[in-house]
């Protein structure tokens, strides 16, 4: 029997491996992907938001415990854990050299994404190089791994961790558990659950696209729910960002992102502006735009830019639908010719005249209108006119397992003694709603580590010092 | 008629192939444009993000600045089983090949790299036959005894001078056509840059095979995700060995015709120290170099080039063997056999100069050069500064 056995194969599922084998436990690793498909959402994601007080290899300045909680708690709206965001941002400052020694290699911010230099480590190679990063490290380690192995049940006794149970029938008994399998962005049905209908009779949820892995069916996060497990968050909660509507239904990751939002005007099916598209920074507001598209008919929208902005921003994967007039491109998107010139032409009218810099928030913007533009308003009347589609792309869900400190599974506000979890099954704790760049990987990486060296000691019958796992050493 | 039709239809597939490579390239970056998460690995991504769209051109210019370290493919969130299939390695492979028929002087000798094993087969065949009957012709035989490493006493000196300086000088010509091609398509306008800067650092990125280090110095990838330094330190023995053997001709040329010290030259001379170290590199080299060109995973290479690859590593050991071999046996009887077989590779080798795996060092070379001269002017694509 394995000390500790690990129910996933992405970022905190490799960290809790390492940790728990790192202490001398034998560790089993289930991945329910085939190996080409491991890593889960890990290998789409790009940094990792670190906490630094001064300047660190790839991170430039400082970046503070306090101004990294500021921003959590901006974006979340208070939905967090004080406690346990603090435990994670300060984790953040001090274990990229545990990841180098696994590996993990980082680079400087990628050209179009200098904004997060400060903030964030980049992976050199992004999310799936780290994956293969740490495969190697804990195969080398000893660290045993089983692919194309989902686990359908957790064997309990009372509130105490015995086995698990794989879709094929067999029984892994193990002495420790971490559950580190995912959210259940994947699964569309309970998406389509969760998000119930609108006011028009639609189904939003059928309209979202994945831009994760398809593994993350919430196959766990449902058992346990079903077995007493305390929970916390909202089911329709999660990452999500509005990406172009031919991306693929799952796996499309970085590319799919549509970022010339901010630089154009965006209008729904009906022809119809919606949001202030130059309310802040895109890299601000990005993680909006999809719940924002998800609210409109048809969970549909359309970025429209003209000539004068191509090149300024990331280039989109696919081409835009391109036309030399306002009416033409109307109609190639299948938008009311009528509503959308009347909707271009009052925005192109309401734009004062400034001094347009996409690198500040600049004072073009527009004055009457509703909703207002209130950076980065030109007109758009120089062809050719491109146009991208929008849907929602969920990259994970928020609904988790309820823990403190200890990454315990917990049963009726009692933590049980030998079954942990970590990362998107459990960052709802710390991500009520919202988001902000790279720091899921650092919820990931600081629980992974916690509920490894947590499940480590409780199969082999240590206690586990606090000042090991809150960061500070 | 038919045959001439047949032919037409050939030439016209491999042209469509061509257009089909270089559009395969310009379908990948765009994926990669968008995702950009390998930019440090090497210098092909910064270049792509000075592009939005890649033209034929890009894609030889991107073709032959890539060395094949394969670190995206493994790091590719996009590659296969991906439906969007990205294996931006093995396209741009595709492409060097393109780029070395397209640019190949004189044009028609390009075809040569189709079929590149048995291009350097036949010249090898040509060039020991020659020497062999040569040696026979003009000695009577292939084993004399007495001549007391006399090379000379096979084959005048002046004789050999001639065979291969003509067949080294066309080769110069050759390759300087073709790079001088390649570099007029590759290269627009734009501001000057300091050259001399540009230089040095493209000549530092080629003589430390700076791109096969993966960006972090833990090398590039062979068999699987994992990264090795072997291949940067096999190509080196494999260069510097063959730079070693050049300058041990270079210095035996200069002692012939300036101080007229004439071969043999002893063992420990200068000729013989150069060209002995070098002939253990051209073995250390090219040996592993073929053992990881065998273990490589198929995924970062084009099939249809391991003809061409192993063919120019085995002629680089044949040489270096039978060099060794030459020095080994110079004074018994089997020198001139000896003598002849190894001049017969290095025939070999310098007929296919411009027409094989060698052209690939000139090429890469002049995408390094493009590349150290681009990176000085401003981007100008000024995407998502903000």
């Amino acid at each position: 029997m394995h000390d500790v056995v690990i129910v996933g194969g992405g970022n905190a599922a490799l960290c809790a491996a390492l940790m728990a084998r790192e202490t001398g436990a034998s560790v089993l690793i289930l991945e329910a992907s085939p190996k080409e498909w491991r890593g889960g959402n890990s290998q789409h994601t790009r940094n990792l938001r670190c906490m630094h007080d001064a300047p660190q290899d790839v991170l430039t300045e400082a970046y503070p415990e306090e101004e990294f909680w500021q921003d959590l708690l901006k974006v979340t709206g208070g939905e967090t854990n004080e406690k346990l965001a603090r435990l994670v941002i300060r984790a953040s400052s001090n274990c990229r050299d545990w990841m180098r020694r696994h590996g993990v290699r980082f680079q400087p911010p990628l050209s179009g994404a200098l904004h997060v230099a400060r903030t964030n480590a980049f992976f050199m190679g992004g999310g799936k190089a780290l994956v293969n990063a740490y495969y190697r490290s804990a195969i080398a380690l000893g660290v045993e791994v089983r692919y194309d192995t989902p686990v359908a049940e957790v064997e309990m006794d009372g509130d105490k961790f015995e086995a698990v149970v794989t879709e094929g029938g067999e029984r892994i008994p193990g002495k420790a558990c971490v559950l580190a399998a995912g959210g259940f962005e994947s699964n569309r049905e309970w998406l389509r659950e969760a998000w119930g209908r609108n006011d028009e009779g639609e189904w939003p949820a059928d309209n979202f696209l994945i831009r994760g892995t398809r593994f993350n069916q919430g196959v766990l996060l449902k058992y346990m729910m079903r077995a007493g497990a305390d929970t916390i968050g909202d089911p329709t909660q999660g990452h999500c960002v509005a990406i172009d509507a031919r991306s693929p239904l799952y796996d499309g990751g970085i590319c799919t992102r549509i970022d010339c939002v901010s630089l154009g005007v965006v209008v729904n099916r009906l022809g119809e502006r919606f949001y202030d598209e130059g309310e802040d920074f895109w890299p601000k507001r990005y993680a909006i735009w999809g719940r924002l598209v998800a609210q409109q008919p048809g969970q549909i929208a359309y970025s429209i830019i003209d000539r004068t902005v191509v090149g300024r921003f990331m280039p989109p994967v696919f081409p835009g639908v391109t036309a030399n007039s306002l009416p033409e491109l109307a109609a190639k998107l299948n938008v009311p010719v009528e509503t959308f010139v009347r909707s271009l032409d009052s925005y192109n009218a309401a734009c004062r005249p400034g001094a347009f810099d996409h690198t500040i928030l600049d004072d073009c913007r527009t004055e009457g209108l509703e909703p207002p533009k209130t950076h980065w308003a030109r007109p758009i009347e120089t062809p050719p006119f491109y146009g991208y589609a929008l849907r929602p792309g969920i990259t994970f869900t928020y609904l988790s397992l309820k823990v403190d400190d200890t990454a315990a599974v917990r049963f009726a506000d009692q933590p049980s003694p030998n079954l942990f979890v970590a990362g998107e099954m459990m960052a709802g704790n710390v991500l009520g709603k919202g988001y902000t760049a790279g720091v899921g990987m650092s919820i990931g990486t600081a629980f992974g580590r916690i509920a490894g060296t947590r499940a480590a000691a409780a199969a082999m019958g240590r206690t586990v010092p606090r000042s090991n796992i809150d960061g500070r050493h | 008629m038919a045959a001439i039709e047949n032919l037409l239809d050939l030439a016209s597939t491999a042209e469509r192939e061509l257009d089909r490579n270089a559009a395969e390239v310009d379908r990948i970056l765009h994926i990669c444009n968008a995702c950009r998460y390998c930019e440090s690995f090497c210098a092909v991504f910064p270049a792509m993000t000075r592009r939005l769209d890649f033209s034929v051109a890009d894609s030889h210019y991107l073709a032959n600045l890539c060395h094949n370290c394969s670190a995206c493919l493994y790091a590719c969130q996009y590659a296969p089983p991906h439906e969007f299939g990205v294996n931006l390695p093995r396209t741009l492979a595709q492409v060097r090949k393109d780029t070395y028929i397209e640019y190949a002087f004189p044009k028609a000798f390009g075809e040569l790299y189709r079929r590149n094993g048995l291009t350097v087969a036949i010249a090898v065949s040509l060039g020991i036959a020659v020497f062999l009957m040569a040696a026979i012709t003009l000695r009577g035989g292939l084993f004399v005894s007495g001549l007391n490493s006399d090379f000379y006493a096979i084959f005048p000196h002046n004789l050999l001078a001639v065979i291969f300086g003509i067949a080294f000088g066309f080769s110069i010509l050759a390759l300087a056509v073709g790079v001088i091609r390649f570099w007029n398509k590759v290269s627009e306008p734009g501001k000057p840059v300091p050259m001399s800067n540009a230089v040095t650092e493209a000549a530092k990125s080629a003589l430390t095979l700076q791109y096969l280090g993966g960006g972090h110095e833990d090398g590039c990838n062979n068999e699987d995700d994992a990264f090795t330094l072997w291949r940067r330190r096999f190509h080196h023995f494999t260069f510097y060995g063959f730079m070693l053997c050049f300058a041990s001709t270079s210095v035996a040329t200069l002692y012939h015709y300036l101080f007229a010290i004439e071969a043999p030259y002893p063992l420990l001379s200068l000729p013989v120290l150069l060209g002995t170290g070098g002939g253990i590199g051209l073995i250390i080299g090219p040996a592993g170099l073929l053992w990881l060109n065998i273990r490589r995973n198929p995924m970062q290479t084009d099939a249809s080039q391991h003809t061409m690859d192993r063919g120019f590593i085995a002629l680089l050991l044949f040489i270096s063997i039978t060099g060794l071999a030459l020095l080994a046996f110079r004074q018994s009887s089997s020198m001139p056999l000896l003598l002849a077989v190894h001049l017969g590779f290095v025939m070999g080798l310098f007929l296919t100069l411009p027409y094989g795996k060698f052209a690939h060092g000139i090429f890469r070379c002049a995408a390094l050069l493009k590349y150290a001269i681009e990176k000085r002017r401003p981007n100008p694509i000024q995407a998502g500064s903000e």
